[in-house]
C-alpha cells in the first residue's frame, strides 16, 4: 500500500492500533488496559525472569512434542486414507466428529485417562491438531493425477516407494497447508491443556497474572504468544509457497 | 530384419512375422459395458503397429491391458512367449498426460524408471542423459516440467520409456496434447527412432493420417465392443523418405479407404 506516495511496509496497520492502545491506556479509562509502553516495558521484564523461561520451555516442549505426534501419525493415516476405501470408510467419520467437535470438552477425559502432567498436555495438543492434518494429506492424495500412479505402477514402483516418492510428493502442498493449520490449533491446544489439565507453562503465568489483577504482565504474555504462534505460521506459509510453484502445473 | 523392409518395400511384410506381443481372445468388461469383444491381435517384432479407431473404441484399454496395468476379464497376452500379469521391464509406457514428476528435474524424470528398478544413481543418470540427448533435450537436463513446452514435456516422457530399454514400447496418444507442427517433428522422429532401435512399438491414435503415417501395421477397432475390423499393412512408400509419404499415392488411398470405413461410426 502507498501513502501519499510513500510504500508503507508490511503490517504498518499495526502502528496504528498500537498509538490507539496507547491513548485509550493512558486515559486510564479501564485497568483491564495497561498503556502499550507499559506493556512493553514489563514485557522486557518478564522475559528475564526464570519463571518465563521456564514457563516457555515448558510449553515449547508440550507444543512441540504434541505437533511432532499429529504430523507424524496424522501424514501417514491421511495419505493411507486417501489411497484406501476401506481405511477411508472406517476413520472418515470419526475425524470429521472430532474435526469439528469441541475438544475441549474432552479435556477433563483425557485427565482421567492419562492423568494431570505432562503427557495430557501434549496428547490434547496433538488432539487439536491432527484432524485438519489428516483430512488435508487425504485429500492432497486424493486429487493425485490418476497417470502419475500408473505410470510409477508401469515402471514396477514397489508400493513403498510408490508411497514415498509420488505420493508424498504430490500431496505435499495440501499437506503443508494442513500442518499449518494444525500448528496453529495445537497453540490453542497447549494452552488450553495448561489451563485445565495442570496449571504450568504459559497457561500458570496468565493464571498467576489475571489472579492477581496484573493486567500489563498477562499482555505482556499474550504478545509473545501471539508472535510465536505467527511466526510459526508465516514460516510454514512461506515453504507452502516454495513448494506450491508447481502445485498449478500438475 | 526392419532395416530391410523399409529399404526394399516390395518385399511382403507379412511373411510369417515373428510376434513380439500376441493378445489372445480378449475381453474386458466393466460391469455390463463390454469394452472389448474376443480380441486377438499379433504385433510383429521391430515394427511398429498402430490401434486406430473413433474414440470409446476401446483402444487404450486394450494398450492398458498389454501394459499390465489393467486385467482383461479373459483372454492373456503374451510377451516373447511369456504370459503377462502385470507390468514389467519388458514394456515401457508413454503416456498422453506425459506423466512427469513435476517436483523433479528432467534429468531424474528420464532417470525415474531406472530408479524403480533399483539402478545406481551414478549410472541411471548416465544412461537418462544419453537418451535426453538421443531426443534432443540436452542442455533442459536440469530444468523442471512445466518450464518445457509440451512437445519437450513428451520428450522427456519417450527419454523415460527409452533409457528402461524395454524391447516392447507403448504409446498411449503420445502427440495428441501437443501442437501441430510439433506433432509433425515427432511423427518424423518416430519413424527414425523404428528404423534404429530395435524395438516393438504399439501406438495408440485417433489420427487416421498419423496412423498411416508411421505405422507397419495399422489395426482397425469398432466400438461397442471392440474388435479388430481390419488390419492395413503400409508397404509402398517407407522407403521413400520422410518428405515423400504425404503425397504418395498409396498414403493417400489408405487414409481414404480408412475413412470410408470409419465415417459411418463418427456420431
Amino acid at each position: 500500500m502507498t501513502l501519499l506516495g510513500y510504500r508503507l511496509p508490511g503490517m504498518s496497520s499495526l502502528l496504528i492500533w498500537g498509538l490507539l492502545w496507547e491513548i485509550i491506556g493512558q486515559m486510564g479509562l479501564t485497568f483491564f488496559v495497561p498503556p502499550l509502553s507499559e506493556v512493553m516495558a514489563t514485557l522486557w521484564e518478564v522475559i528475564q525472569t526464570a519463571a518465563f523461561r521456564k514457563a516457555l520451555y515448558e510449553t515449547a516442549y508440550a507444543f512441540f512434542a504434541g505437533v511432532f505426534f499429529a504430523i507424524t501419525i496424522g501424514i501417514p493415516v491421511g495419505i493411507l486414507m486417501g489411497k484406501s476405501r476401506l481405511l477411508d470408510e472406517l476413520l472418515l467419520p470419526w475425524v470429521n466428529v472430532f474435526l469439528s467437535a469441541p475438544l475441549t470438552a474432552l479435556v477433563p477425559v483425557l485427565m482421567v485417562l492419562f492423568g494431570f502432567g505432562m503427557k495430557a498436555i501434549i496428547i490434547t495438543t496433538t488432539l487439536f491438531a491432527i484432524w485438519i492434518i489428516i483430512l488435508n494429506a487425504r485429500a492432497g492424495v486424493r486429487q493425485i493425477n490418476r497417470s502419475l500412479v500408473e505410470m510409477a505402477h508401469s515402471f514396477g514402483a514397489s508400493p513403498w516407494r510408490a508411497f514415498t516418492q509420488i505420493y508424498f510428493w504430490a500431496a505435499l502442498p495440501e499437506i503443508l497447508g494442513g500442518v499449518r493449520i494444525g500448528i496453529i490449533r495445537a497453540v490453542k491446544g497447549v494452552i488450553i491443556g495448561q489451563l485445565l489439565i495442570s496449571i504450568v507453562g504459559f497457561g500458570a503465568l496468565f493464571e498467576l497474572y489475571s489472579a492477581n489483577f496484573l493486567m500489563a504482565h498477562f499482555w505482556a504474555v499474550l504478545i509473545v504468544l501471539f508472535a510465536l504462534a505467527f511466526t510459526i505460521s508465516e514460516f510454514l506459509a512461506y515453504l507452502e509457497r516454495r513448494v506450491s510453484y508447481y502445485a498449478a502445473k500438475r | 530384419m526392419d532395416m530391410s523392409q523399409t529399404k526394399t518395400p516390395v518385399q511382403p511384410v507379412d511373411a510369417a512375422p515373428d510376434s513380439a506381443v500376441s493378445t489372445r481372445n480378449i475381453s474386458k468388461t466393466y460391469g455390463a459395458v463390454e469394452a472389448l469383444r474376443d480380441l486377438s491381435l499379433e504385433f510383429p517384432r521391430g515394427q511398429l503397429t498402430s490401434l486406430l479407431g473413433p474414440s470409446g473404441c476401446g483402444k487404450t484399454t486394450l494398450l492398458k491391458i498389454i501394459a499390465g496395468l489393467l486385467e482383461p476379464t479373459s483372454g492373456t497376452v503374451e510377451v516373447n512367449g511369456k504370459t503377462v500379469t502385470g507390468p514389467g521391464p519388458d514394456r515401457a509406457f508413454v503416456f498422453q498426460d506425459f506423466a512427469l514428476l513435476p517436483w523433479a528435474t528432467v534429468l531424474r524424470n528420464a532417470a525415474f524408471g531406472l530408479e524403480m528398478r533399483g539402478v545406481a544413481r551414478a549410472e541411471r543418470e548416465d544412461r537418462a542423459a544419453h537418451y535426453i540427448k538421443e531426443v534432443g533435450l540436452s542442455g533442459f537436463e536440469n530444468a523442471y516440467p512445466h518450464e518445457l513446452s509440451g512437445g519437450m514435456r513428451q520428450r522427456v516422457g519417450l527419454a523415460r520409456a527409452l533409457a528402461v530399454d524395454a524391447q516392447v514400447l507403448l504409446m498411449d496418444e503420445p502427440f495428441s496434447a501437443v501442437d501441430e507442427q510439433t506433432r509433425r517433428k515427432f511423427q518424423e522422429d518416430l519413424l527414425n527412432l523404428v528404423r534404429n532401435e530395435n524395438k516393438t512399438f504399439i501406438f495408440v491414435t485417433h489420427s487416421i493420417e498419423e496412423a498411416v503415417y508411421v505405422s507397419d501395421q495399422i489395426a482397425i477397432l469398432l466400438p461397442r465392443p471392440s474388435r479388430v475390423s481390419e488390419i492395413i499393412r503400409p508397404t509402398g512408400f517407407r522407403g521413400k523418405g520422410v518428405d515423400n509419404i504425404r503425397r504418395d499415392p498409396e498414403y493417400l488411398d489408405i487414409v481414404d479407404e480408412i475413412w470410408a470405413s470409419l465415417r459411418s461410426y463418427v456420431e
